[in-house]
């Protein structure tokens, strides 16, 4: 095989409960600033979308119609990546413009289905009363705003890129395996440029059941991810992150600038029966990854779900020179978008030539003073699977 | 010997084990004969009450049970079997032990409705509102039914049961979504990453709602009677696909490695083609542009050109706009031929299996290339005077086939099309 290429991070767009966009959030991070509600939902805490005019990338109100939340964050952070980019608009680019998106699913219409559940079980009705009040209930286009790969089709539609487009599903892997191809196609000439991210809503009830089944919402009072050994769980956030990546000869080629250099990607499937598989899949992972310094920067997506979290504590205790971050504090649980967020913070922190301060009152967390010249970002699913990348500055 | 390698350089990728299960039954064998003695899998909906329902029939697999029931968990054992069968075939590594990674095309999931009735009635309560739903979600007694309702849940399934190696991509391409995970297992062989690949595509979501909503879209035939004749493409009178399930496993593997362990070669992925279509969520570009683009980029990857394509096994879902648009596309690249050429729809046998279509029908096409043999496209009685395509009407017939074109097309603008070949080009 030929040498691989190098891909360039040359876009990023950000939407989350810190704000929009670059400088925004930032200047968040270095507040240490939180947004998080425990009032809206309680006992469950959660990280509200900041307020968004979604008309700056989303102009057709036609079009915001046709898209749940979720669709609305995701197809807006594309908007601000492609921008960022300076591809908007660039048929020329868009039309062959690669893109995968790692997705969930829609949110229900909770009302309807609680009400159709208190009738069917008031009545002890028989299914066919089923039939009967989801055929006059559903709203026909609802089926479009849920299905997972019409976040790729409402960028598509909105944004015209329209290349190759993948979906990838299967909560925080989804984002993590999303970037491991979309740089796999770039360094082998298979892709010239991606836009790959991804998008939560996590201000929904049907989530907050889904995930109650197995006891994974941070209840009651917020804490930061390291401080949950009282009470552990993830508070899911809102946010929307999509990067453009590419090759650097197709950047030099229209001049573009690197906020940095995406040199690897590596993902796993630890079988997490085993206690402490996630810290031997975590280590096997890093020393895959080209020998990052051991007192470099990492910014992990730990959810604060036990036992995975202990894990990666175990796992970051073998690498104490590290200066890390977890994103899981200032922007909650964001599910499939975690690992892109973490890419994108990464790659505004090698851009600024620092790295965001700590925020942690565990100490977990320490100062870094130099500049970063290499950040890893890792994540460990709230359930399965693992992976990291490498970042890296472009001097 | 060939070289292993294609005219571009790349590893040539082979198919060398197949499994599949349609409503005409579990195995190649008798999918095979069904198929190309003409039999339909459509029937009435005997799964749940179909009352009130304006489509009441489906391409259901009833010989398949799961408790407790869920279309994931179904979905979840259909791939199973499609993929032990695959695995037979094919010989590669050991039980348990697959020597490469799983590229899964399934449906998006959703917690279903049995359980959120068994959620429902655990409240014990009238008029209970999302709060005492959440109060009683916890603690758990619905452990379970996280895992069951996670995206990642049939992938980690498959990884952990037949032991692919690394993370397992799960995708969602809507209608397309076979033919993308064809098509990434063949670029991670072309990369060198790998020399086997397992690409697996399942569909078992025929459920109430699932096929309500559908209906709501105005997607699904209403033709009910006799449900055998209901999925009619490419004629006149035809009006909607009729939903159903299946599964489809291939095993991919560089032909180098193959040829190296001696496995059967059944075929060669020699080409796939994707192109977006953003021009509308549910329909296609009236010029046909993305489809266009689409077929010739395959034929392209493949370094081919369309006197070189023998058969299409096309996409033809029996919607009124589908059929066209791919007349339309399909015209506007093979010109004249797209009249001589056979064109077939397998969906009027065994409806649109939606996450699985693009395998099941890939696997459809190398069973052609094995027997040289291209099944019909059934309830073709009124020819459609604007789709004048042979459709290989209502009986098989025997040609020779050396490539065919496998399409896919899906809601969100999804198309991407594949080429497979019985030897290396």
């Amino acid at each position: 095989m030929n040498k691989p290429k190098e891909a360039w991070i040359t876009g990023i767009g950000i939407i989350s409960s810190l704000g929009e966009g670059l400088d925004a959030h930032w200047d968040a991070l270095n507040a240490r600033r939180i947004n998080v509600d425990e009032k809206r939902f309680a006992p469950y805490v959660v990280h509200p979308l900041a307020p968004v005019s979604f008309d700056a990338q989303i102009p057709k109100k036609g079009d915001q119609r046709q898209m749940e939340a979720w669709q609305r964050i995701g197809t807006y952070a594309a908007g601000l990546a492609l921008d960022s980019a300076g591809v908007k608009g660039n048929q020329e680019i868009l039309g062959r413009m690669d893109m995968i998106v790692a997705a969930g699913g829609g949110e229900r219409d909770v009302p309807v289905d609680l009400a159709i559940l208190n009738a069917y079980i008031k009545s002890n009705a028989s299914p066919a009363f089923l039939n009967e009040r989801l055929m006059n209930d559903l709203r026909p286009t609802l089926f479009l705003t849920q299905l997972s790969n019409l976040l790729a089709g409402n960028i598509a539609i909105v944004h015209g890129v329209s290349g190759t487009s993948r979906t990838f599903m299967g909560e925080e892997a989804a984002s993590i395996d999303a970037a491991r191809i979309a740089l796999a196609r770039i360094q082998s000439g298979q892709s010239d440029i991606t836009l790959v991210g991804a998008a939560h809503n996590g201000e929904r009830t049907d989530l907050l059941i889904l995930y109650e089944f197995d006891d994974f919402n941070l209840k009651d009072t917020f804490d930061p991810v390291w401080a949950r050994n009282k009470h552990s769980g993830f508070a899911l956030g809102s946010a929307g992150v999509f990067l453009v990546i590419e090759s650097r000869e197709h950047a030099e080629a229209r001049g573009a600038k690197p906020y940095a250099r995406l040199s690897n990607v590596v993902t796993d499937l630890a079988q997490r029966k085993q206690p402490g598989a996630v810290t031997k899949s975590l280590e096997t992972l890093w020393s895959k990854l080209g020998m990052p310094k051991d007192n470099g920067a990492l910014i992990t997506g730990a959810t604060g779900v036990e036992p995975v979290t202990s894990e990666e504590k175990a796992f970051l205790g073998g690498h104490p020179g590290c200066a890390v971050r977890a994103t899981g504090t200032s922007f909650g649980h964001t599910m499939e978008t975690q690992f892109p967020l973490g890419l994108a913070l990464a790659a505004l922190s090698l851009s600024r030539g620092a790295l965001f301060p700590p925020n942690d009152p565990t100490g977990l967390e320490v100062e870094m003073t130099k500049p970063p010249t290499q950040i890893v970002v890792m994540g460990a699913g709230h359930w399965q699977g693992e992976g990291m990348a490498l970042v890296e500055a472009i001097k | 010997m060939t070289a292993p390698r294609d005219k571009f350089g790349r590893p040539i990728v082979v198919v060398t084990g197949m499994g599949i299960v349609t409503s005409l039954g579990a195995g190649k064998t008798d999918n095979w004969k069904k198929l190309t003695a003409g039999e339909s899998g459509i029937r009435t909906v005997t799964r749940f009450p179909i009352d009130g329902l304006k489509s009441t029939m489906a391409g259901t697999v009833d010989f398949v049970t799961v408790e407790p029931s869920s279309s994931t968990g179904l979905t979840e054992r259909l791939a199973d079997l499609a993929t032990e069968e695959a695995l037979a075939q094919s010989g590669i590594g050991r039980k348990g032990d697959f020597p490469g990674p799983l590229f899964l095309a399934v449906a998006p999931v959703e917690v279903e409705w049995s359980q959120r009735i068994e959620v429902g009635r655990a409240v014990g309560k009238p008029d209970f509102d999302v709060n005492d739903v959440l109060k009683i979600s916890g603690g758990g007694k619905f452990a379970p039914y996280h895992h069951r309702f996670m995206f990642g849940s049939v992938a980690g399934h498959l990884a952990e049961k037949f032991g692919t190696k690394g993370s397992p991509i799960s995708l969602s391409t809507a209608c397309a979504s076979g033919a993308t995970a064809i098509q990434l297992g063949v670029e991670a062989i072309r990369r060198g990453e790998t020399d086997a690949a397992l690409v697996v595509a399942t569909d078992g979501s025929v459920n109430q709602e699932n096929l309500i909503r559908f209906s709501l879209l105005s997607a699904l035939s209403t033709q009910n009677d006799p449900p055998q004749a209901a999925s009619k493409p490419f004629s006149k009178n035809r009006d909607g696909f009729v939903i159903a399930e299946g599964a489809g496993t291939l095993v991919l593997e560089s032909y180098e490695a193959a040829v190296a362990r001696g496995a059967p070669i059944l075929g060669v992925v020699a080409g796939c083609g994707e192109l977006t279509d953003s021009f509308h969520r549910t329909r296609s570009s009236p010029d046909g542009k993305p489809i266009i683009g689409c077929v010739r980029k395959s034929l392209a990857d493949a370094g081919m050109t369309t006197e070189q394509i023998d058969h299409i096994n096309a996409h033809g879902t029996a919607t009124p706009e589908n059929d066209k648009m791919e007349y339309v596309g399909i015209s506007a690249v093979f010109g004249e031929r797209a009249k001589q050429i056979p064109v077939s729809s397998n969906k009027s046998m065994i409806g649109h299996t939606i996450s699985a279509a693009g395998a099941v029908e890939a696997i459809i096409s190398l069973l052609t290339l094995e027997h040289q043999r291209i099944p019909p496209t059934i309830n073709y009685e009124i020819p459609d005077p604007a789709i004048p395509f042979d459709v290989v009407p209502n009986v098989a017939r025997d040609a020779r086939v050396t490539a065919v074109m496998s399409n896919s097309f899906g809601f969100g603008g999804q198309n991407a099309s594949l080429i497979l070949t019985r030897e290396p080009i």
